[in-house]
This record gives C-alpha cells, structure tokens and sequence, in this order.
C-alpha cells in the first residue's frame, strides 16, 4: 500500500500560497526558508493527501507541483517533504 | 504513480532570456500559468501536439513560445485571429489555438475577434481576461470595471468619460456563427475545473471542426490590482463575476441568439482598491515639504545620482525607486523615475531608473548607472558591467550569491531579505536596500526617508514595519563598515 502525496519542488516556487489554500485537506503549508528565487516557499506537511490534484491546478507554475497516488515510499522518508 | 505533473506539451526546459529555465516569466498568483497548464494538459490528452500551432498575442502571454512544444507564432497586437485564419485556410489539419488577453483582444483586436468568429473560423480562441493592461503596469483596458483604479484611471473608470467594461462573451454571442461561447473562473478549484472542462471542449470541437470556439477566463492579476494572490480570487468572485456572469452562452451551432438587453449586476469594484493610491493631499503635503529639509546632495558635493534598482518582479523594485526619487524631491532637488516594462519583468529582473540631480535632468534614461541595487542574483549578472569605474554596487546578500568580479567599484553585500523577513515582512527588503544605500552615500538622509516613507506607501498599514527596516538597516551599516578596494579612495 502506497502513499499519496504532493512534491513541490522548493525553487520552482513563487510563494502565491494557492495551493495550501485550495487544498481540502490542508496537506500544505508556507514555509520560513526562502528559495534560490527570493520567495517563501510551500511544501507538503500532512498525510491526508487525496491526490485530488486541486493544488496542482491552482499552482501557475507548470513543474512547481507534481501529485502522487499510492506511490511506494522508503520507511522513514518523508514523501514530498523538502529535500 | 505520477498522477498530476507537468505536461508533455511544454518544453522541458524554458529557454527564456533572464533567470528561471524552469519556472514562467508570470508573477506569482498570475492566472496565466494555470491556463497554459490546462490548454498544454488538453493538447497531450487529445494527441495533437505535433500539428498544434500556438497564436500567443502582445501582452504578458506574448512568451507563450518559451514555454507550448508546438508550432508557434507570435502575433501583432490583437490580430491573433487574422494570423489564425490564414493558418486555417492552408492547414487544414492544423490545431489553432489564438490565446489572448483582453487589452489585445478587446481593445486592440476588436475587429479582428468579431470578424474571424463572424466568419465561423473552425479555431479555439482562449481570452484571458484580468479587466486590466498588465503587461504594461496596469492601465485601463475596454474590460476594466466602473470605479476600478488603474494607473490611467486613478479615481476609478467613469462611465461618463471611458464608457462601460465590454462583455466580449456576450458580443461574441451576438453573432450567429459561432458554436460554443463559455465564460469560467479561476476564482478557486471548483472554478478551475470547470475552465479546464471549457478548454477541453473548445479543443474538442475544433478537432471535431465543428467551428469557432470561444472562452473567456476570468483571471487574477495580483500585482496590477494590488491585492494578494487569494484576495484576488475572492474578488474575482465578490466584484469581477457580477459584471461578466460565469456560464455557457452557447453549446452548439445554430441556436438561437441570445435575447439583447439583459441587464447586468451593478459593478461593485468602486470600493474594492480603496486607499490603496497616494490621495491628492499627501501628494502636496510630500511636494511642498521640500523647504524644510536640507539640500543633503549639495552638502555631499554629488552632483548626479544615477541609480539603477533591479530585482525579481514583486521585490518591490520600482515602489524602491519612487521612494528615492520622492525623497530627492523632497530635498528640492530634481528626480526621475523610469520603471522597465515588459513582459520580462515578470518574474524576470524588473529594474527602475532614477536620476538625481541638482540641475535638470534631460533623459531618464540610466545607461550607465553609479549605483546599482542588485536585490537578486540575475540583476547583478545583468548590471554589473554597466556601472561606472568607482561606482557603488549593493547586493541582497541573503539571496546573491556571489561578489562583484569587478575590482573597480565598491561593493556592499547586504543580508536585506534575512533583515526584512526577521522583521516581520520580507517584502520590505527594498527599503533595507535603499537605507543601506543611502547610509553608504550619505543621500537621502534618514531623516528624508523617515519622513517620505508614509506618503509613498500604498499600504499606510506598513509604516511603522517598513521605518523599523529603516533602523535596521542603519544599524547595519554602522556595525558593517564598506570595505574599499586598495588603494581606492571614497569620492
């Protein structure tokens, strides 16, 4: 049994906070750190991840974003999480 | 197993001018990034990819080249449907998809629109409509709401004067040829999927050649409507929807027109942007105040200040400009302020030019700066040849991250985005960067800046936070002392 999750990648992010807005499950949140791009950047907190895909298409940037469904995940790692 | 993520119908890699091979040149929160995903996901699924040709218009989507792995061409202002039926009448296997905004396509392209879909051209046009200019810093376009501020409207659009927003679903649906007329909103995720439903269709029917498709987006732009990303989703919903209803106009060819006349919710957006603009009487109080402040350029023997100010859209670049130049008019001196516009500054360098001087200043053109504010690390690559041999550089050390090559110029690392975000608000790192310019040339003096900053803010609700970055900064200039090349005196 697999994990759902979202990955966002940390400097394709500009910071907008839609995603962690449009998700249902509130799976995202704002981070402290800023990227390589200057923003505060979004990342994937919770496992209630339905891989609905909202957050995708809210995101503006076209890789900032992928969605994962019933994805096998190493024990311990943390499934979307900044690197 | 990869359930949602980038489209095959872009590039891999976006090789665009500027910084980001892998993000847009759009700003955050832009409504346009998430239309190019829709329409790139809609071309992959329906297989098209190799025989779509992609119509991008002037307007901030003009790049739509860096970005669709199509055919692409990139029109004149507003004649996307011109270049799209000459397309059509040669190719008739091809996929055309005009993509336009609503300056290009409802104000510039008015005739181009009525007639390519009078003509039941089998394309797909997509209108994304923001009810403002944005590529050229927001001015007032044909779809611009009655009461809303532009630039070029600061006392919001009158009717009297610019006449009323044009409902281009409504006008298009007028004509009798067209077979699928749709207005959506990328207001929240409800929305969006149905826009991406729309743009499906629209591709669907063109595929099928049913004829001319039509759908307008409504779509947020945080930036020219000075709002943050989610508060111009909710306007979008509370104000822009009631002036352009989100719904199918037609579904197929040969309908019935729709009935003339039907009247329209009022447009509430009179009271949407308020205090967001410097009101008249500031305005004067801030000009007039000239006599009660030293003449501190003089005191520094500088005769000319040029000064280049560059950074990611949203650093609050040119807001840092206006404050300098406000602050040398303020001390009776003379100033200009040139903010670079285009679509590349969207996400890309934005940079301003301000000139200082104790004459007249005959261009505001700054081509060869004295200054230079890197607030990030494509400006410096970008600037740093331009600027005179002993000229001053500061860099947003938390976010460049390399020294000047140059040996003949001063440079000034400072951490302005660590600064502002310990503070509380990182996008006050301008005013980090302008204060540390500042206590490095001894011009503007505290005391200007103090004073100038309530009235050039937009938001009067940051003062007290953007004055602390003025400490802060100060304090970190004196705690940090510029180091000067060997052998290089201060001018």
């Amino acid at each position: 049994m697999g994990t759902n999750y979202a990955h966002v990648e940390a400097d394709l992010c500009k910071g907008c906070r839609l995603c962690v807005e449009t998700c249902p499950h509130d799976c995202l949140e704002m981070g402290n750190e800023i990227n390589t791009l200057g923003y505060q950047y979004a990342r994937f907190v919770k496992h209630t991840c339905t891989a609905c895909g909202l957050c995708y298409y809210a995101c503006p940037e076209p890789e900032a974003i992928t969605v994962y469904r019933d994805e096998p995940v190493a024990e311990g790692a943390v499934p979307g999480g900044a690197e | 197993m990869v359930k949602h993520a980038k489209p095959g119908s872009f590039y891999d890699t976006f090789e665009r001018k500027g910084a980001g091979q892998r993000t847009t040149h759009y700003c955050p929160g832009c409504g346009h990034g998430t239309v190019h995903k829709l329409i790139a996901e809609a071309i992959d699924e329906f297989g098209v990819q190799d025989r779509t040709i992609f119509c991008s218009p002037v307007g901030c989507s003009v790049f739509g080249y860096y970005y669709f792995d199509t055919g692409n061409i990139q029109c004149a202002h507003g004649r996307a449907p011109a270049v799209a039926t000459g397309l059509r009448r040669v190719n008739p296997e091809s996929i055309i998809i005009s993509y336009q905004g609503d300056g290009d396509l409802a104000g510039i392209g008015t005739a181009e629109i009525i007639h390519a879909a009078n003509r039941g051209e089998n394309i797909t046009v997509f209108f994304v409509n923001n009810a403002i200019y944005g590529m050229t810093g927001g001015q007032m376009a044909p779809t611009t709401l009655i009461g809303q501020q532009t630039t070029t409207t600061p006392g919001g659009r009158c009717e009297a004067r610019d006449g009323s927003p044009i409902g281009m679903a409504e006008l298009i649906d007028a004509l009798s040829t067209p077979v699928f007329v749709e207005r959506v909103s990328l207001a929240d995720g409800k929305r969006t999927m149905k826009t991406r439903a729309a743009v499906r269709k629209a591709l669907r029917n063109q595929i099928e050649k049913k004829g001319f498709s039509f759908v307008e987006i409504l779509s947020p732009c945080p930036v020219n409507w000075k709002m943050s990303p989610s508060e111009a989703r909710r306007w979008i919903v509370d104000t822009l929807e009631h002036a352009y209803p989100v719904r199918n106009f037609r579904d197929g060819a040969g309908e019935p027109r729709a009935a003339a006349g039907e009247p329209r919710a009022a447009a509430g957006a009179a009271d949407a942007a308020s205090g967001l603009w410097l009101d008249d009487e500031d305005l004067h109080s801030l000009l007039s105040s000239r006599h009660d402040f030293p003449d501190d350029l003089r005191v520094h023997d500088i005769a000319e200040q040029r000064v280049k100010i560059a950074g990611f859209g949203g650093q609050g670049v040119l807001s840092a400009g206006v404050l300098l130049a406000n602050c040398a008019i303020t001390s009776g001196l003379h100033a200009t302020w040139l903010p670079s516009y285009g679509p590349e500054m969207r996400g890309g360098t934005a940079n301003a030019s301000v000139i200082v001087s104790v004459d007249e200043i005959g261009s505001p053109l700054v081509d060869d700066p004295t200054t230079l504010l890197a607030m990030n690390g494509p400006s410096l690559d970008a600037f740093e040849r331009s600027v005179v041999p002993g000229g001053l550089i500061i860099a947003n050390s938390s976010i460049v991250p390399r020294e000047a090559e140059r040996d003949d110029l001063r440079f000034y690392p400072v951490p302005a985005s660590d600064i502002a975000q310990e503070l509380g608000f990182l996008g006050a790192a301008n005013v980090v960067m302008l204060t540390a310019y500042a206590a490095l040339e001894g011009f503007p003096s505290p005391e200007t800046i103090r004073h100038v900053i309530p009235h050039s803010l937009k938001r009067k609700r940051l003062e007290k936070l953007n004055l602390r970055m003025v400490d802060a900064a100060l304090d970190y200039v004196a705690k940090n002392p510029i180091r000067l090349p060997a052998g290089q005196a201060r001018r």
